[in-house]
């Protein structure tokens, strides 16, 4: 009798990998990344003439337009939701200010000079809580430039500054998402996986998250 | 004619205007003798019929003015005003107010699309619905109020100076529609010249002695110009700005912070494409001969 090869659906994690992002959470970044990202976009052409062509490929200016607004409260919705779900991992533990005192090293790949760190590293947080700060200044200033029809002429003088510290809390946001970005695609291999299909290697925990990979395989057996 | 058309600045153009300076045209202007205004709106219902709007109902606030504030499809409003001196004695303004057509105008400044407000070499600032997004940041800009969105379409709407019948050879229509001649229309120069005139016989041979010409320099002078009974007052006259300027913010916003954000987010990348080439990806490598780093027992994040 032949043997026959027969192949069955993995469900488990493999065993060299460690799950590091439920679809809930994976979702939840996805949404958040998917509005900021439309709102980015419209907003820098908006902002400067140079930057105008990029209304193009979200649908021309009027488009554009229309949408910015109420996608933006989408991402605040979702980027707040993040928080609420994240909210113990985005707590600083003492390790956070030495990595964060060392972050030269971290940015010039001497890693093995770097302090354990927890689920989410003290850049991570650091990121987060910025981009938290500019979700509030940016419905903020952005509700008068929503609806400048319904703000009384004697305080038309608001919008204009008003379109200031919008722009100012974009700019700030925008810097910090280029970082996250190159980050999460290019520097830290496996990162992309992470949180496209949620799990990583056990190298990558190890380097990275040293802490939160102590505590994730605190119940296995040591070799 | 279509010369008069010759395109001096447009709203969210990045590169230089095509044929900019190439036009000997003279400039246009309107000039309106507030003093020799009888408000009897011929010039609104000629606007109104000129540019194809309805008849709009009018609202009574116990004075003789049509409506509380101009319209995306009501673009030319007189304003009736009046002044009790501290003498007792009553003046009765009546200014038509209007997009004034500034010669630095603000609207165009603020826009962020390309080709919604364009400037002609003549004077006239013309909003072009075809492009306009409906973002209202003309409105940021205008020191006047006078653009009206049209929460129908979402576009923006304002006087035209009637472009379409400048760039034919004719008069607008308000000046067409004036009985007392109180609304002139011509050169900058000229108009000038006639306001400069008018001015000086009001003060010389009436009770005005504190007439002037309304050209404010805030805004680089304006192609709709005003001859005012008293020239340090203009706000008397329904809340025309003494001093109309473009708001600092606006010039904070598209001068120094859009080339600090454009040059800050350019820097940003070359800074990560440069650190890239040098340090390049953090690869994970599980070494048996070595400890792992030190540290408190794993306790947090828990």
């Amino acid at each position: 009798m032949a043997t026959s090869k027969h192949a069955v659906l993995r469900t488990e994690v493999p065993s060299d990998q460690i799950m590091r992002y439920t679809w809930v959470e994976r979702v939840c970044h996805w949404a958040t990344a998917a509005t900021y990202v439309y709102c980015g976009l419209s907003g820098m052409a908006f902002f400067s003439p140079y930057l105008y062509w990029l209304v193009i490929p979200l649908g021309g200016g009027s488009t554009a337009r229309f949408w910015h607004p109420a996608l933006g409260l989408a991402f605040v919705a979702f980027i707040f939701w993040m928080g609420i779900m994240w909210k113990n991992d985005f707590k600083f533990i003492p390790e956070d200010y030495e990595w964060n005192r060392k972050v030269m090293f971290y940015i010039t790949n001497q890693d093995e000079k770097m302090p354990p760190q927890a689920r989410f590293d003290a850049g991570q947080k650091v990121f987060f809580f910025v981009m938290i700060a500019t979700a509030v200044v940016l419905p903020l200033t952005g509700i008068v430039m929503w609806f400048p029809e319904y703000v009384p002429r004697s305080i038309h003088w608001l919008l204009p500054v008003m379109v200031f510290f919008h722009s100012v809390a974009a700019l700030v946001s925008v810097g910090m998402i280029i970082i996250h970005v190159y980050m999460g695609t290019v520097i830290v291999p496996g990162s992309w996986r992470a949180i496209t299909l949620g799990y990583v290697s056990r190298g990558w925990a190890m380097l990275h998250h040293a802490l939160w990979y102590r505590k994730m395989t605190r119940g296995e057996e040591r070799k | 004619m279509a010369k008069l058309l010759q395109i001096k600045a447009i709203s969210g153009h990045a590169g230089p205007v095509a044929g900019a300076n190439t036009s000997r045209d003279y400039d246009v202007c309107k000039l309106i003798d507030v003093t020799t205004c009888i408000g009897c709106k011929a010039c609104e219902v000629a606007c109104m019929e000129w540019n194809g709007y309805p008849t709009q109902t009018t609202t009574f606030d116990n004075t003789y003015q049509t409506m509380p504030d101009t319209k995306w499809n009501y673009w030319n409003l007189i304003r009736f005003n009046e002044f009790v001196h501290e003498d007792g004695s009553l003046q009765w303004l009546m200014r038509k107010d209007q997009c004034m057509h500034c010669a630095d105008p603000g609207c165009l400044k603020a826009c962020p699309a390309d080709g919604a407000i364009v400037q002609y070499a003549n004077g006239i600032v013309d909003f072009n619905q075809a492009n306009c997004i409906g973002c209202q940041y003309c409105v940021t800009g205008c020191p006047f109020d006078i653009p009206k969105f049209n929460p129908q379409t979402k576009k923006v709407f304002k006087c035209t100076l009637c472009s379409d019948r400048v760039s034919n050879g004719l008069e607008p229509a308000c000046i067409k529609s004036c009985p007392t001649g109180c609304l002139h229309f011509g050169s900058k120069e000229d108009m000038k010249e006639l306001a400069e005139k008018r001015a000086l016989q009001l003060r010389t041979h009436t009770p005005h002695t504190n007439a002037g010409v309304y050209d404010p320099a805030g805004v680089g002078g304006t192609h709709v110009m005003y001859v005012l009974h008293d020239i340090d007052h203009p706000e008397r006259y329904g809340g025309l700005p003494k001093n109309p300027v473009i708001s600092a913010w606006v010039g904070l916003w598209k001068g120094p912070l859009k080339w600090a954000g454009g040059g800050g987010i350019f820097l940003g990348l070359l800074v990560a494409a440069i650190h890239f080439l040098r340090w390049g990806p953090k690869e994970a490598e599980i070494r048996e001969d070595l400890l792992p780093p030190a540290g408190p027992e794993a306790n947090h994040g828990d």
